[in-house]
């Protein structure tokens, strides 16, 4: 595979650095965290450094807040079902932005049909959510509201803050997903005010297959699976030990050299929305300044977003994302444009780049001349 | 194994479409799909002793939608008309080597927009009555249910 990735969102490249690090703990230095032998003492030694290493990189209280997951879905899962069932008896009500990932919105729907009430907080136009409707939906009865740091297929980052300050006043829990934001942006659960946090290895360069749930000291949250007693016995079964620790890397790495990425990121894809919007009749979904640095997306009238994808491929050997609804297993449109207003004719015609650390700026006028070429040969297949 | 992807010949349609463009007054002229759904298609057909003359299509949709109009145009050029009529859905899929299951119906309307153009030809020339070139299923107005 070569050509020109611009989809790290959907995959990133385990860095090097931390796959080399990992590697050990396949066959070399493999053992069970639970053994109480040598083997079983040091492969332990190895999951907690990862989990020292993953709180600093959201400079958690401690590394004891990280719950390892198989990855963000699981994380999710167990946030919410773990926070709601265990604190069922304070409400019966369940907020979450229009926005959230599938992996937060289809947990929240599964608990309706156990009798609890769901309520969508609207965002704008460009992604972010509406405060005022946010405390407005936010009862007494409320028992989660889940909101996530920054959205994947628009960019737009969230005022978590406020968020968290609106939720806090009430004296309830909040749900971050920020699979899409750590390691692109600073996160500190501390001074954003989060008890609960999902985290992605993949996006931070580490394996694909590992997640961290953080759960603030003193939130309690019940288990969904059960088992052994492993990691605190939220989450039973042995440890993934090569992932952890290559995600455990990864993380300490993001930490180092996230502020210099983010601008390097965040120069490209600047230069590039500007490129790419001078395409006729294109726009920008999302955003334009409190988005991710890494993310660029937009959506082109007349054209399917399918049909991008496949011939930014296939002509380009560019490899860039879409939120149409004939690239998704349901053909739904994607309920993230839909919900910052889009009609389902415009939600159609997206495209998202993200950008990563093979991304130069050396690539941007081939990048521009592909899309619009892209764009220029569907349209004049269309007879809209 | 599953089938991943597309198959060579959807993407080798896909990426040269055949009878691309618009034939300007045309003897027949079909539309079907919607764009809210994400899938639109037109098709132009000229006829000559009752037989598809020239054909050409335009297409909003995705990968297979732009495929199986190619597809379709070039099973019905030279046909009878009703030979063309009798071209399915089912056999432009299996010309192009199988669609994904859930192409099968939304993305895969090229038959539908050729029966409409031969339907609104026969109701030119007087052979059935307007009523008569009802839509087929997934014609422009139907909703995106599937």
């Amino acid at each position: 595979m070569c050509g020109i990735n611009l989809d790290y969102q959907s995959a990133s490249p385990v860095d090097p650095r931390a796959a080399e690090f990992a590697e050990r703990y396949l066959s070399g230095d493999f053992g069970n965290p639970s053994a109480l032998h040598s083997r079983g003492l040091a492969a332990k030694a190895a999951l907690e450094e990862a989990r020292a290493k993953v709180a600093e990189l959201i400079n958690a209280e401690n590394p004891e807040t990280i719950v390892f997951t198989s990855g963000v879905t699981e994380a999710n899962n167990l946030a919410i079902r773990g926070a709601v069932q265990r604190n069922a008896a304070k409400g019966k009500k369940l907020l979450a932005s229009q926005i959230e990932h599938i992996s937060v919105l289809n947990p929240m729907k599964d608990l309706k049909k156990g009798g609890f009430d769901l309520n969508l907080v609207p965002v704008d136009a460009m992604g972010s959510i509406d405060l005022a409707a946010l405390e407005s939906l936010l009862s007494k009865e409320t028992v989660l509201t889940s909101v996530m740091y920054a959205n994947s297929e628009i960019g737009t980052i969230q005022p978590i803050k406020e968020v968290s300050d609106l939720v806090h006043e009430r004296g309830q829990f909040l749900h971050v997903d920020a699979s899409a934001a750590a390691g692109k942006i600073p996160i500190d659960v501390q001074k954003d005010g989060i008890d609960l946090l999902t985290l992605s290895s993949n996006d931070l360069y580490g394996p694909q297959g590992a997640g961290a749930l953080y759960v603030k000291s003193g939130v309690r949250i019940q288990p969904v699976l059960f088992g052994g007693g492993q990691e605190r016995g939220y989450r039973p079964g042995t440890e993934n030990l090569y992932a952890l620790a290559g995600f455990g890397e990864a993380a300490r790495l993001a930490k180092l050299e996230k502020a210099e990425e983010r601008v390097r990121l965040q120069a490209i894809r600047d230069a590039l929305i500007k490129e790419i919007l001078k395409i006729e009749e294109s726009y920008l979904t999302g955003h334009p300044t409190q988005r991710l640095p890494h993310h660029a997306s937009f959506r082109f009238s007349r054209i399917e977003g399918e049909s991008i994808l496949l011939t930014m491929d296939a002509m380009f050997n560019i490899q860039v994302s879409t939120g149409s609804a004939c690239s998704s297993r349901t053909l739904e449109p994607s309920h993230v444009l839909l919900a910052i207003g889009l009609r389902h004719e415009q939600a159609h015609g997206s495209m998202i780049m993200t950008l990563g650390r093979q991304s130069n700026p050396g690539q941007i006028p081939f990048i521009a001349h592909a899309a619009k070429k892209t764009v220029e040969r569907l349209r004049a297949l269309s007879p809209l | 194994m599953a089938q991943i992807g597309y198959s060579k010949k959807v993407m080798e349609h896909f990426m040269n479409p055949r009878n691309v463009g618009v034939i300007e007054n045309p003897d027949g002229y079909g539309k079907v799909g919607n764009p809210v759904c994400g899938d639109l298609m037109e098709i132009f057909i000229t006829v000559k002793e009752d037989r598809v003359d020239d054909i050409k299509f335009r297409t909003f949709g995705c990968g297979s939608a732009i495929a199986v109009s190619s597809m379709v145009t070039e099973m019905a050029k030279g046909k009878t008309l009703n030979e063309a009529m009798k071209i399915t859905r089912k056999d432009v899929a299996d010309e192009l080597d199988g669609l994904p299951p859930q192409k099968m119906h939304c993305s895969n309307l090229g038959a539908d927009a050729l029966h409409a153009a031969i339907k609104n030809y026969w109701v030119k020339i007087g052979k059935i009555k307007p009523e008569e070139a009802k839509p087929e299923e997934g014609e422009e107005g139907e909703s995106c249910e599937t």
